[in-house]
């Protein structure tokens, strides 16, 4: 207790038990967090519940009726898939205001159950995009055809390899890399937030599955040069180079200027 | 060969023949047969041993250059290597190697050369990394390499050609560089031709001709990628290696120049001997060079083409940058705003374009340029200069040079303003605009910021000459008097803080001359006069024996505390801290409340 | 310290120090400190600090130590070298190694990197170790000589130059002097020609003109299939090619200037009449090549109806046909006026009425 109280000054001190109660609280939190309440499974969508849900957790934006609010634009004909895509990716409900689009979430609030019923009844608010196929979002098509096809409607906001690019007034088109092939065919055929609707008629389902093979294509992470640095082009390499390139070298400089022992 | 009489006859002429075996004998013994028979026919014995004996000085930082010497090697040699693989034509083909993602998509030959050489050519990914980040690091060298130049001073006479050919060569490396990138044919490279052929297309007047010329008709055309072969391959790297054999043969004649110290005099060169010392350091560090970019390739990507794709004209990517060399110009053309496009005649003038693309680059190269010449215009200086300047001990010059990185960063940074749009999660919009305002802020900002450090840290050299280093010892004395005692320089320590000169601005001449009229100075006199009196304000001059005398006495007049500043060693205990003495009141000006304020009373420490 | 900065120590003095200092050598003159006399005006060099000898200089064992590490380094870059010959054979250039930090790495391209770089590090440590260590260290100096030749040298050249010209008789020979520029001059010139005069056609009217007719079908790139009215819905985006320019000669020269892009908006939001007398039920075509330097403008956010440019952010507001509302873009983009034929199909009604893409000195 002495060694422990003579350290009371020391100017770690105070890191050491910032670091303690930022562990101590994040630890009550997580053991005593309050967990959404979870409904009862059922193997059919039930447009029911999905109401309940929606008046619960979407209709204070969107409206009691799905309409649309201040905040929130109307969901008539946004469809079952636009749903999926949304509260699948954790994107709804939007967690806080303000920021310029909504972000990914960093988790999905509603079991998949939820958000079938969910989509099944904004899927009733007026006749949208529907849930995909399984066999159009396998990813088992034209790896080449859909880089093609991404090249010429996707890269211009997502980047050559899907990293992602910035949008004006602080939006941005996310990173496709680990996404689903569900999801990146629901966000082509729904358009969420600032990117255009990609519809069947404008790119056939065989062709979002071409795109979805050349994205899981690149998510196997085939990095044949060594480290990618981000796939975001020579503004990465121009830094490596500055800070990892010219500092080794220079390292080397200095060594060979000094003296020996 | 023998100044004797010649003989008569057959014998006679094999009189000489003996000679010669007698030289041969000679060779044998002192340079090995192969050096002698080099020295028969060349003369080189005398020009060998002036290159091997020649002495150059050490320190990191003249290693810059070297680094982009070696640069140079390493990307002839590889470039070399790739031509044999690399295909400049822009005719198109289907693509069938071995990359999933481009099977049957057509491409241009130049472009499948490329992703052939990455994917089915033993040794061919790493070798046109190698060649890419020997490139980066090239021009990243020759940046740096000029920044050490400028802020020592290097660039004085006699260096001052020197300087012009470096200026001229670090623009040739930016051009060969995007030239070279733009060779493979791929997405991002063919969108930089794009946005050139744009600005090429702005010059007044003749601009859609030059366009048109460039091109061989229109944008992409085939032309444009052999003739970037050939200027690539061919007529720059010819140029560039020209005018860098005449700068290195121009850094032998006038021997390298020499950061001040003690034994180091602007009439002599203190280092080592080429031969053996140079040949091993510098012979090693080409290989740590070459090592440490076969390392890059190796383990980090660069220019992925096979995932940017052939170029498309109706194809675009998101943060679509040029390499970092060219990055200053990509921003400024984000930065210029829109509203600069007038119509004069009837014809559009697109300055907004025009300006960032095509006036920028040149005028800050020419500005570069002129440099030498403008500071010695302004400071009247034009003696030889072989010892460098300790960047604070020039201000002005370290400020300007600050205020134009500044410069550049801006615009720099500019070019990746939607990455740090993504990256921090910020709005591309307000980056822009911030910066737009930030290009002219902050560089007399970055001037003035920089003068005033330089001039501090100059106060500071100052203040460790005349007062020593602080040890933190405190001495008190009989009377109860505190004092803090200092470790004063050595001779040796105090010779680089004490070397430069002070600061003497131009003046103009006499007012009158010799017959008492009033003497008219031209305006180019008096404008040298007023700008040389700015390059030199506030200049701090450097301590003289004098001032260091006076400061030895430490304010208050006793013999006992007077020693010279070495009598450290002598006596131990307490009498080393004599005459090293500061602090207390008798320092503080006599408006300070702690100030001694008897007059001459002031008894001092015992 | 005052913020002048040329104050030396001593301005505070009192007098009496000022007094005592007068016999030492020094005066004190306006606060400023001079020398006289016996104390020198500046400080002299020191001469070359005296050498320190290096381990490996005063011990046998240490040289030794040294050279062996000198041989290990040289050792290590051989194996190495051997190394890469051998994984240069061995190892297929298709072969992918996972590689902890950096994923699915291409194996010839790591093993080939790595060896040669150690290879080269190997050479270039050991020498600069062996220069350090066992290579002399003492500082040598050398005589500096003005770059100023001498004035004989400076007058011999000047001689020589002046003789030979004279006897050159260029001097007295005006018609040779005059003649001899000209031809000097001029000869350069079928160098020049040859170089321009060759170079690539006139601009004619290709930079007004692009591949779009009236009446052709509106394609989707790179698909090359026509577009349905019913086929675009509400906020659809669709990149377009026109009809046959696949098959046209110099396909890729047409489309960096045909690229259209395809717009579905709520006609209530259009603002300008034009545009919307252009448009087909709000789906509006605009040239996609930007007015800036030319890059295709491909980035349409469909909330806030913008265009935006990927190259340099120039962004057009396709509600008010497509005006530039940020970015150092100045011209609109150019509308394509398109309309619907018998099987409803889409197609342009009308050529561009203004030339695409940057601007250039004859757009007018």
């Amino acid at each position: 207790m002495k060694a422990l109280g003579s350290h009371r000054r020391h100017p770690a001190a105070i890191v050491v038990l910032l670091l303690l109660g930022l562990v101590a609280t994040g630890g009550l939190y997580s053991v005593l967090d309050p967990r959404a309440a979870q409904a009862a499974v059922s193997s059919a969508t039930d447009v029911t519940s999905g109401r309940q849900l929606f008046l619960a957790n979407c209709a204070s934006c969107h409206g009691v009726n799905g309409q649309g609010g201040k905040v929130g634009p109307s969901l008539a004909g946004v469809g079952a898939a636009a749903v999926d895509f949304q509260v699948g990716t954790g994107r709804m409900p939007l967690a806080g205001s303000g920021a310029p689009q909504a972000p990914q979430g960093k988790e999905v609030l509603f079991s998949d159950q939820e958000i079938a019923n969910l989509g099944a009844y904004v899927a009733t608010l007026g006749a949208g995009p529907s849930i995909p196929d399984s066999a159009d979002t396998q990813g088992d098509g034209n790896v080449a055809k859909g880089n093609q096809l991404f090249k010429t409607n996707c890269a211009m906001c997502h980047n050559f390899a899907g990293s992602g690019g910035a949008l004006s007034q602080g939006k941005y088109a996310p990173s496709l890399s680990n996404v689903t092939g569900k999801h990146i065919y629901e966000a082509m055929v729904s358009g969420p937030q600032s990117m255009p609707v990609f519809n069947d008629q404008n790119l056939s389902p065989a062709d979002k599955n071409d795109i979805i093979s050349y994205l899981h294509y690149l998510d196997q992470s085939k990095n044949p040069g060594g480290l990618n640095l981000g796939n975001l082009g020579p503004v990465s390499e121009g830094m490596f180079i500055w800070i990892f390139g010219l500092g080794l070298v220079i390292g080397a400089a200095v060594w060979l200027g000094s003296k020996a022992a | 060969m023998s100044p004797e009489s010649t003989p008569k006859g057959a014998a006679g002429l094999r009189a000489r023949d003996t000679k010669a075996a007698a030289l041969a004998e000679d060779h044998k013994a002192k340079g090995g047969a192969l050096a002698g028979w080099l020295d028969d026919r060349t003369s080189a014995a005398k020009p060998t041993s002036y290159v091997l004996k020649k002495i150059f000085p050490d320190h990191w930082s003249f290693m810059l250059g070297e680094i982009a010497m070696f640069s140079l090697v390493i990307l002839l040699v590889s470039g070399t290597i790739l031509t044999f693989w690399f295909v400049p034509s822009a005719g198109t083909v289907i693509y069938n190697g071995s990359y999933v993602p481009l099977k049957g998509i057509p491409m241009s030959e130049a472009y499948k050369s490329t992703i052939d050489i990455s994917f089915d050519v033993r040794g061919g990914l790493i070798l046109r990394q190698i060649h890419h980040w020997a490139a980066l690091l090239f021009t990243v060298s020759i940046t740096v390499h000029m920044f050490r130049v400028f802020f020592t001073g290097a660039f004085r006479k006699p260096r001052e050609i020197n300087w012009v050919i470096g200026t001229v060569l670090s623009l040739l490396a930016i051009n060969e560089g995007f030239t070279g990138y733009s060779l493979p044919d791929d997405l991002l490279s063919g969108t930089g031709l794009r946005a050139a052929e744009g600005f090429i297309q702005s010059v007044p007047v003749i601009g859609s001709y030059m366009a048109y010329f460039l091109f061989g008709g229109a944008f992409p055309g085939e032309a444009i990628i052999p003739r970037l072969f050939t200027i690539h391959v061919l007529l720059l790297p010819a140029v560039i290696i020209g005018l860098f054999t005449a700068h290195i043969v121009l850094v032998a004649v006038h021997k390298h120049t020499q950061y001040p110290g003690p034994g180091r005099t602007n009439d002599n060169v203190v280092g080592y001997p080429f031969m053996p010392v140079y040949m091993a350091k510098a012979g090693g560090f080409l290989f740590v060079v070459f090592g440490i970019t076969a390392l890059m390739g190796a383990l980090v990507t660069i220019n992925p083409i096979w995932l940017y794709g052939p170029y498309n004209p109706s194809q675009i990517t998101a943060g679509s940058q040029p390499d970092w060399y060219m990055g200053f110009a990509d921003g400024a053309l984000r930065l210029f705003p829109g509203f600069f496009e007038f119509n004069i005649f009837g014809h559009p003038l697109s300055l907004n374009v025009f300006i960032p693309s095509l006036v920028v680059m040149p005028l800050l190269y020419t500005i570069a340029g002129v440099y030498p010449f403008l500071e010695s215009w302004v400071t009247g200086d034009r003696r030889e200069h072989h010892l460098l300047d300790r960047p604070r001990n020039a201000p002005t010059r370290t400020g300007l040079g600050a205020m134009a990185i500044s410069f550049y960063l801006v615009l720099f940074i500019a070019a990746g303003n939607d990455l740090i749009a993504i990256k921090l999660g910020l709005s591309i919009n307000e980056i822009t605009q911030t910066l737009r305002v930030a290009v002219l802020v902050v560089p007399p900002l970055a001037y003035w910021v920089t003068k005033r450090i330089c001039m501090s840290l100059q106060r500071r050299d100052r203040d460790r000459v005349l007062h020593g280093t602080e040890t933190g010892r405190i001495v008190r004395t009989a009377e109860g008097r505190f004092f803090e005692v200092h470790e004063p320089m050595t001779e040796l320590e105090r010779w680089t803080l004490v070397q430069q000169e002070s600061p003497a601005p131009r003046e103009l001449s006499a007012t009158v001359d010799a017959n008492g009229l009033e003497k008219k100075h031209t305006l180019r006199e008096r404008l040298q006069a007023k700008i040389s009196s700015f390059y030199f304000t506030a200049g701090v001059p450097p301590v003289t024996p004098a001032e260091l005398a006076a400061a030895a006495h430490d304010g208050s007049a006793r013999e006992a505390i007077e020693t010279e500043p070495n009598s450290g060693g002598q006596d131990e205990g307490e009498k080393d801290w004599v005459g090293q003495l500061h602090g207390g009141a008798d320092e503080r000006p006599e408006t300070d409340a702690y100030a001694s304020h008897e007059d001459g009373a002031d008894p001092g420490p015992a | 310290m005052s913020e002048q900065g040329t104050e030396p120590a001593g301005e505070h003095l009192s007098q009496p120090v000022a007094a005592a200092r007068q016999g030492q050598g020094q005066v004190e003159r306006q606060g400023r400190v001079e020398s006289q006399g016996a104390i020198p005006e500046r400080f002299t060099n020191p001469g070359l600090p005296p050498h320190v000898p290096r381990s490996a200089d005063l011990e046998e064992n240490a040289a030794r130590r040294a050279e062996r590490q000198v041989a290990t380094l040289f050792g290590i870059s051989m194996v190495a070298t051997v190394v890469f010959l051998v994984a240069y054979f061995a190892i297929d250039p298709a072969t992918y190694q996972f590689i902890p930090g950096i994923g699915q790495a291409n194996l010839s391209n790591v093993v080939l990197g790595i060896s040669l770089a150690v290879s080269l590090l190997g050479i270039g440590f050991g020498a600069v170790h062996w220069a350090k260590t066992l290579m002399p260290d003492t500082e040598v100096s050398e005589d500096r000589h003005p770059m100023r030749s001498s004035q004989a040298a400076r007058r011999d050249a000047v001689e020589t130059i002046t003789t030979s010209g004279a006897a050159a008789q260029l001097g007295r020979r005006p018609l040779i002097k005059y003649t001899l520029g000209g031809a000097l001059g001029l000869v350069a010139l079928p160098l020049v020609v040859q170089l321009t005069g060759g170079l690539g056609p006139l601009p004619g009217t290709e930079l007004a003109t692009t591949f779009w007719r009236k009446g052709m079908r509106l394609m989707r790139d790179p698909e090359m299939t026509p577009i349905k009215l019913s086929d675009v819905t509400l906020g659809s985006v669709f990149h377009v090619m026109p009809e046959g320019i696949d098959l046209s000669p110099h396909a890729l020269e047409e489309k960096a200037k045909a690229a259209v892009i395809l717009i579905s908006l709520p006609p209530a939001a259009i603002q300008v009449t034009k545009e919307l007398d252009w448009s087909v039920d709000g789906i509006v075509a605009y040239s996609m090549i930007c007015t800036h330097v030319g890059c295709p403008v491909g980035l349409y956010e469909h909330r806030t109806h913008q265009l935006l440019c990927p190259c340099h952010q120039s962004t057009f507001d396709v509600t008010q046909d497509a005006a530039v509302v940020f970015g150092p873009a100045h011209r609109p983009l150019p509308q394509l006026q398109i309309t619907v034929d018998a099987d409803g199909y889409l197609i342009a009604a009308a050529p561009f009425q203004q030339p695409v893409g940057p601007t250039y000195w004859e757009r007018g």
